[in-house]
C-alpha cells in the first residue's frame, strides 16, 4: 500500500501546483503509516524529479517519453492507473487544475475508484477514509466518505500549500506502452507575462465601478509591484473591458489566493462563490452598504481612483524599504 | 451529427444554502431548481449551434426523479429536439456517469457534451468520466470550438494560457464560458417543448462509490477591519504584520 501523487511536467520542469500535490500525498501517506511515491509523464531531468523528495516523496515513477509532453488524458489515464497498480497505491493524488480535472475522473473510473474532485483538507483515515471538498460553489463544504478500496482525491490549488524540508527522491523509469494520441496539440498560446490567475498568490480584482477599460492601469501597477495576477467581476468581462480568463466568480474561475484585493467589486453572490475561499480578503469600494465588506477582512470606504494610487504608493514604500 | 447534452438540475444561484438532519442533508425547502448554468449557456446552445449547422439531432440526458422535467423541458424549448431521464437519486458524480453512459453506449452518438462543472458539488468530474466508460477523447473545459466535417479545432484554458487542439468525432467535450451564447426560449419554443418526447428510463444496477457523510457552512470571517482612506500606509502594515500575506 502506498500513496501516489501525480506529478504534472510542463517544458520539462515540474508545476507548482505539483509540489502541493507532492506535500498532500506526503502527509497523507504519513497519516496511513506508508510511503509516497510520485509519477510523471513526458520529458524531464531525472534531477528535477529527484528534488520532489524535499516535499515528502520517496521515490518517483518516470516514463520519459516526449510523446506524453500533451497532458492527453485518455493515454495518460492509463499510465497513470498502471503506475498506481504497480506501486501498490491504492490512493492516488492529484490536483484539481486543468490538467487534473480532465484527468482525475478518467483515472477514477480506470482503479474503480471513488473520487474526491476539489478536496481542500487532509483525509481522515480514522476509522474509514474520507475528504472535505468545496460545495454549493464555496458557500458549503462535504465530508465525503469512501465505499471502494481505491480512491482518487484531486486537491484545490492554494488549499493544502507546499510543505517542503530536506530529502531526494529516487527516480525510477518506468516502462509504459504509450497509446496512440487521442488528439493533436496545435499550438500553446501564452496569454500573457505576467503570472496565471489560477496559479497565483496574490491577485488584484478589479469590477464596473472602475468605469472603463483605460482605467485599468493602476490595477496592473498594483499587480506589478505585488508580483500578482489581475482578475475581475463577471460584469467587466461581459462587456468585454477585460478578457474572459480573467473572471472570477462562480460561473467563471474559483481561486484561493492568499490575498484577494477586490477594487470597486460591490460583492453579489455569485462573485464571492468564486473567491471567498481566499485567506485574506481587502475590498476597496465607495459605498459603505456594498455586501462585499461583509465577507472582507479588511474594508477601505472610498473612492478607488483616489485609494488605489495611495495605496500603489505606500506598497511601493514598502517594497522599497523591503528590499 | 447526433448529439447528446448531459444536463442537471441545480440550486438558483442566489440560493442560500443551508443544511438540515444534522448537517446530513441539503435544505431544499423555498429552493428554485435551474438547469446548472454552464450546461444550459454554453453546452446545449453550442449543441444546438452545430444542428443547426451540420444537421443531425441534439438529446438532452439527465439523472433523476420527476422533480428535473421542468429543467429538461427548458432545455427542450430552448431547441433539443428529445429528452432521456434516467430515474434514479443522482448520489455522486461516478453514479450519473456510469448510468449516462450505460445508456449512451448503444447509441452511437458523434458529439456528447457537459458543462463545465455543476454550481452545486463543483467536481468537474462527470465528462472525464463518460468518456473513459466510453473510451472516448475528452476534452475539458472548451471555450472554443469549430467542426469542419467531423474533424473538430477547440481552444480551451490552460494555466497562464490556451491551447488548440485538433481532434475527430466522437469525443467528449465540456463546455466553459465562450463556447456559446446563452439562449432564452421563446413562445413557440416553449409550446413546442410540450411536445417533444421526455423519456424515462429505469436506471442500470450500480452503486455509488462515495456518499456524502455530512455536511458545513463555510467558517464566518471575523468582522471586517476598516482602514481609513487616506492612511494606506496602515493597510500595507496590516497586510504584512498581521495577515502576513505581502
Amino acid at each position: 500500500m502506498s500513496v501516489l501523487a501525480y506529478i504534472e511536467l510542463s517544458e520539462g520542469k515540474v508545476k507548482k501546483a505539483s509540489f502541493e500535490t507532492a506535500s498532500y500525498a506526503a502527509a497523507t501517506a504519513q497519516k496511513l503509516g506508508t510511503e509516497a511515491i510520485g509519477v510523471a509523464l513526458g520529458t524531464a531531468d531525472s534531477s528535477v524529479l529527484a528534488e520532489l523528495g524535499q516535499y515528502g516523496l520517496s521515490k518517483v515513477l518516470h516514463v520519459d517519453n516526449a510523446q506524453l509532453n500533451n497532458n492527453d488524458s485518455k493515454v495518460d489515464a492509463k499510465i497513470v492507473a498502471e503506475a498506481a497498480q504497480q506501486a501498490g497505491a491504492n490512493v492516488v493524488i492529484l490536483s484539481h487544475n486543468y490538467a487534473g480535472k480532465a484527468l482525475a475522473p478518467r483515472l477514477a473510473v480506470r482503479l474503480k475508484a471513488g473520487l474526491v474532485a476539489g478536496a481542500t483538507e487532509l483525509p481522515e483515515t480514522d476509522g474509514g477514509f474520507s475528504v472535505v471538498k468545496t460545495a454549493f460553489s464555496s458557500k458549503g463544504f462535504a465530508k465525503i466518505g469512501f465505499k471502494t478500496d481505491n480512491k482518487v482525491v484531486s486537491i484545490v490549488p492554494n488549499s493544502f500549500g507546499v510543505q517542503k524540508g530536506e530529502g531526494s527522491a529516487s527516480v525510477e523509469a518506468l516502462s509504459a506502452s504509450v497509446d496512440a494520441p487521442s488528439l493533436t496539440v496545435k499550438e500553446r498560446v501564452k496569454l500573457s507575462d505576467k503570472i496565471s490567475l489560477t496559479e497565483a498568490d496574490l491577485v488584484v480584482s478589479g469590477g464596473r465601478g472602475l468605469r472603463g477599460p483605460e482605467n485599468w492601469g493602476m490595477i496592473e501597477e498594483m499587480a506589478d509591484i505585488l508580483g500578482a495576477a489581475t482578475a475581475c467581476s463577471r460584469a467587466v468581462a461581459d462587456v468585454d473591458w477585460r478578457p474572459h480568463h480573467e473572471h472570477v466568480g462562480q460561473t467563471g474561475i474559483a481561486i484561493s489566493p492568499n490575498l484577494y484585493v477586490a477594487i470597486a467589486i460591490s460583492g453579489a453572490i455569485q462573485h464571492l462563490a468564486g473567491v471567498s475561499s481566499s485567506k485574506t480578503i481587502v475590498v476597496i469600494n465607495k459605498d459603505p452598504e456594498a455586501p462585499f465588506f461583509k465577507a472582507a477582512d479588511y474594508g477601505i470606504v472610498g473612492d478607488a481612483f483616489e485609494v488605489v494610487p495611495k495605496l500603489n504608493e505606500a506598497l511601493k514604500n514598502f517594497k522599497a524599504s523591503a528590499n | 451529427m447526433k448529439i447528446l447534452v448531459c444536463i442537471s438540475k441545480v440550486p438558483d444561484t442566489t440560493s442560500k444554502i443551508t443544511f438540515t438532519d444534522g448537517n446530513t442533508k441539503f435544505n431544499e425547502d423555498g429552493i428554485t431548481w435551474i438547469m446548472n448554468p454552464t450546461d444550459e449557456w454554453y453546452a446545449l446552445v453550442r449543441a444546438i449551434e452545430v444542428k443547426e449547422a451540420a444537421g443531425g439531432s441534439v438529446t438532452v440526458i439527465s439523472v433523476g426523479d420527476a422533480s428535473s422535467d421542468q429543467v429538461i423541458r427548458k432545455a427542450l424549448a430552448i431547441g433539443a429536439d428529445d429528452a432521456v431521464r434516467i430515474d434514479a437519486n443522482p448520489t455522486d458524480a461516478y453514479f450519473v456517469a456510469s448510468q449516462i453512459a450505460e445508456y449512451a453506449k448503444t447509441q452511437g452518438y458523434d458529439l456528447i457534451f457537459t458543462g463545465k462543472e455543476t454550481i452545486n458539488y463543483n467536481g468537474s468530474v462527470v465528462g472525464g468520466m463518460l468518456a473513459e466508460f466510453l473510451e472516448l477523447p475528452y476534452v475539458s473545459l472548451a471555450t472554443n470550438m469549430e467542426l469542419n466535417g467531423s474533424t473538430a479545432t477547440i481552444e480551451r484554458e490552460i494555466e497562464g494560457g490556451k491551447e488548440i487542439l485538433e481532434l475527430n468525432t466522437p469525443f467528449v467535450i465540456s463546455a466553459n464560458k465562450g463556447l456559446a451564447e446563452q439562449r432564452i426560449p421563446n413562445m413557440r419554443g416553449i409550446m413546442m417543448a410540450r411536445k417533444k418526447p421526455l423519456n424515462v428510463v429505469a436506471a442500470a444496477a450500480t452503486d455509488a462509490p462515495t456518499e456524502v457523510l455530512n455536511y458545513s457552512a463555510p467558517d464566518p470571517r471575523s468582522a471586517c477591519k476598516y482602514v481609513e482612506a487616506d492612511n494606506m500606509t496602515e493597510l500595507v502594515r496590516l497586510l504584512h504584520e498581521e495577515a502576513k500575506v505581502i
